[in-house]
């Protein structure tokens, strides 16, 4: 099997499932209990704590356990339109390719009174610091801006944005869910007042996250219940999965540099080689882009057709076409940067990773372009296109 | 449980039919590319049978395969016989679809039904109209 399709989510690493493995066996207690063995495992969750804000550039008290990087959102978005509420303020900024993890509790406020306003992203995928302060108001109580979008990868100027958010006194939450553990983040350098993260998305287990606070931002909890995580979080503490982040993001951090210059290469080649496809285009800047995103539309296929395919090929890739979303319409992401449907519908997302070799890369090339070939030959749509019946998007 | 049953991977892994029919008697079309998808059915008609068909699909797996189901449902059969085709008879066929991949099969009706059309308009033949009243590509399908 050849896995491309990291952005969904990764395989444990070995440190992550062993600190696991270690704490599940020795360390069970309660952190809230009195006893020593309590009192263990809450040394053992603190040291998590503080080995995750080093990697992140926050202090540990900043650092709040969620169930993963959706509850993180929600709470920081939810958090923002309380405290904006109170003071009169019910105007948010964010763009029009987030993860439906913001856009739908977007939507929720905006039933509620809020107005919304989503930023253009451009061809390239990626939205200006200068479109974010001709944006903001003096009724603006938050910008919500994706460190990396998850389905084209671009990399969105978080410092430059963070930069006019404090100077202009409005809170700044980043979805960092696709962008902590593979490029450098840095909370207190880069201006953030909350962020975002999810651990399998970095070799860590799945269902747990942290959202990340400034000091003096009061998190408005979600679920109550308990005085855990300074009663921002109720519910007893998920410590083998807290564990297993803090083991997986320290390993992704330190190797952070050689993975990314790695999978830098392997991404370009991939996209050198899936280029000479004729009438495919790379979605979002090649430049500002994740070292293992890569995201191509193809006239004339269907995405899900595709994606099962290749599967039978060994290779797990995703793609944004309606059929695969189970909507009507293909992914917003792509329809945000300019794509018109009909190209949407043909679109292919691999995300490889630091295991990712070069053999595999010209296996995914070679097989991806067999399979468009194929699917195209049996699709009346590419005969139409061939015969000038219908309008090319792409010029060559 | 797997997305779609052993036929429909069957049917989309060995798909029976694909092509054109160069001298076609009739050809239909269904779906658009917005929609994302589209079928195109080409029938050779002799002695009011069905003597040959062909399809063209762009789509997803379900859209493929029921392509393909249809038009062995209908190959060798009368013309009064292959009208007849319910998407509801290409699900059976294909031992169900998801509900959301429902529309696919009733694409693979229409296509067939349009290209029945267009063989009654070449040759001049009589038909009631209200037989051929076409369903948009995702209204509801009959499950």
């Amino acid at each position: 099997m050849i896995y491309a399709d990291n952005a969904a989510t990764t395989k444990m690493s070995r440190a992550a499932m062993d600190a696991m493995s270690a704490c599940m066996a020795d360390c069970w207690g309660n952190p809230s209990s009195l006893y020593a063995h309590g009192q263990r495992a809450k040394e053992v969750l603190e040291d998590a704590r503080e080995r995750i804000a080093a990697c992140l550039g926050c202090s540990a008290r900043e650092v709040t356990f969620t169930s993963g990087g959706s509850e993180a959102d929600n709470q920081a978005i939810l958090t923002a339109a309380r405290l904006g509420e109170k003071q009169g303020k019910k105007h948010i900024v964010s763009t029009a390719f987030e993860h439906h993890a913001v856009l739908h509790v977007l939507e929720k406020l905006e039933k509620e009174g809020f107005e919304v306003t989503l930023l253009d992203v451009h061809r390239d995928g990626i939205v200006t610091a200068q479109q974010v302060e001709d944006a903001i108001r003096a009724d603006t109580c938050l910008v919500t801006v994706m460190y990396a979008n998850n389905e084209i990868g671009t990399i969105q100027p978080i410092s430059e944005i963070g930069q006019v958010c404090r100077r202009k006194g409005v809170l700044f939450h980043t979805d960092a869910v696709q962008a902590a553990g593979h490029i450098p983040v840095s909370f207190r350098e880069q201006y953030i007042d909350m962020l975002s993260l999810s651990a399998h998305k970095f070799h860590g287990p799945k269902g747990i996250g942290a959202l990340v606070a400034r000091k003096g931002v009061r998190l408005e909890p979600l679920i109550h219940g308990g005085a855990q995580e300074r009663g921002k979080r109720a519910g007893t503490e998920n410590l083998p999965a807290i564990v297993g982040m803090a083991a997986a993001l320290e390993e992704a951090c330190r190797n952070l540099e050689q993975n990314a210059e790695r999978m830098s290469a392997l991404r370009d080649r991939l996209i050198d080689g899936l280029d000479q496809i004729p009438y495919g285009e790379l979605n979002g800047s090649r430049k500002d882009r994740l070292p293992g995103n890569v995201n191509f539309c193809f006239e004339g296929i269907e995405g899900e057709s595709l994606l099962l395919l290749l599967d039978d090929k060994g290779i797990c890739a995703s793609s944004g076409s309606a059929c695969t979303s189970g909507s009507l319409d293909p992914s917003h992401v792509l329809l945000a940067i300019g794509r018109p449907h009909e190209v949407a519908h043909g679109s292919l997302r691999l995300s490889i990773s630091e295991e990712t070799t070069p053999q595999e890369v010209e296996t995914i090339i070679s097989s991806v372009a067999d399979v468009v070939d194929y699917l195209r030959n049996m699709s009346p749509f590419w005969r139409d296109l061939m015969t000038g019946k219908r309008q090319h998007v792409f010029d060559k | 449980m797997a997305l779609y049953s052993e036929t429909v991977m069957d049917h989309f892994r060995n798909p029976r039919n694909v092509g054109i029919i160069e001298d076609a008697d009739g050809v239909g079309e269904a779906g658009n590319p917005v929609c994302g998808d589209i079928m195109k059915i080409y029938l050779k008609i002799d002695d009011d049978r069905i003597a040959d068909v062909k399809f063209e699909t762009f789509g997803c797996g379900s859209a493929i395969a029921s392509s393909s189901m249809a038009t062995e449902l209908i190959k060798g059969k009368p013309v009064s016989e292959a009208m007849a085709l319910t998407n509801k008879a290409v699900t059976e066929a294909l031992d169900g679809l998801p509900a959301h991949k429902l529309h696919c099969s009733v694409l693979a009706e229409e296509a067939i039904q349009a290209a029945f059309k267009d063989y009654y308009d070449k040759n001049h033949i009589p038909y009631d109209a209200s037989l051929f009243q076409g369903r948009s590509c995702h209204k509801e399908a009959d499950a």
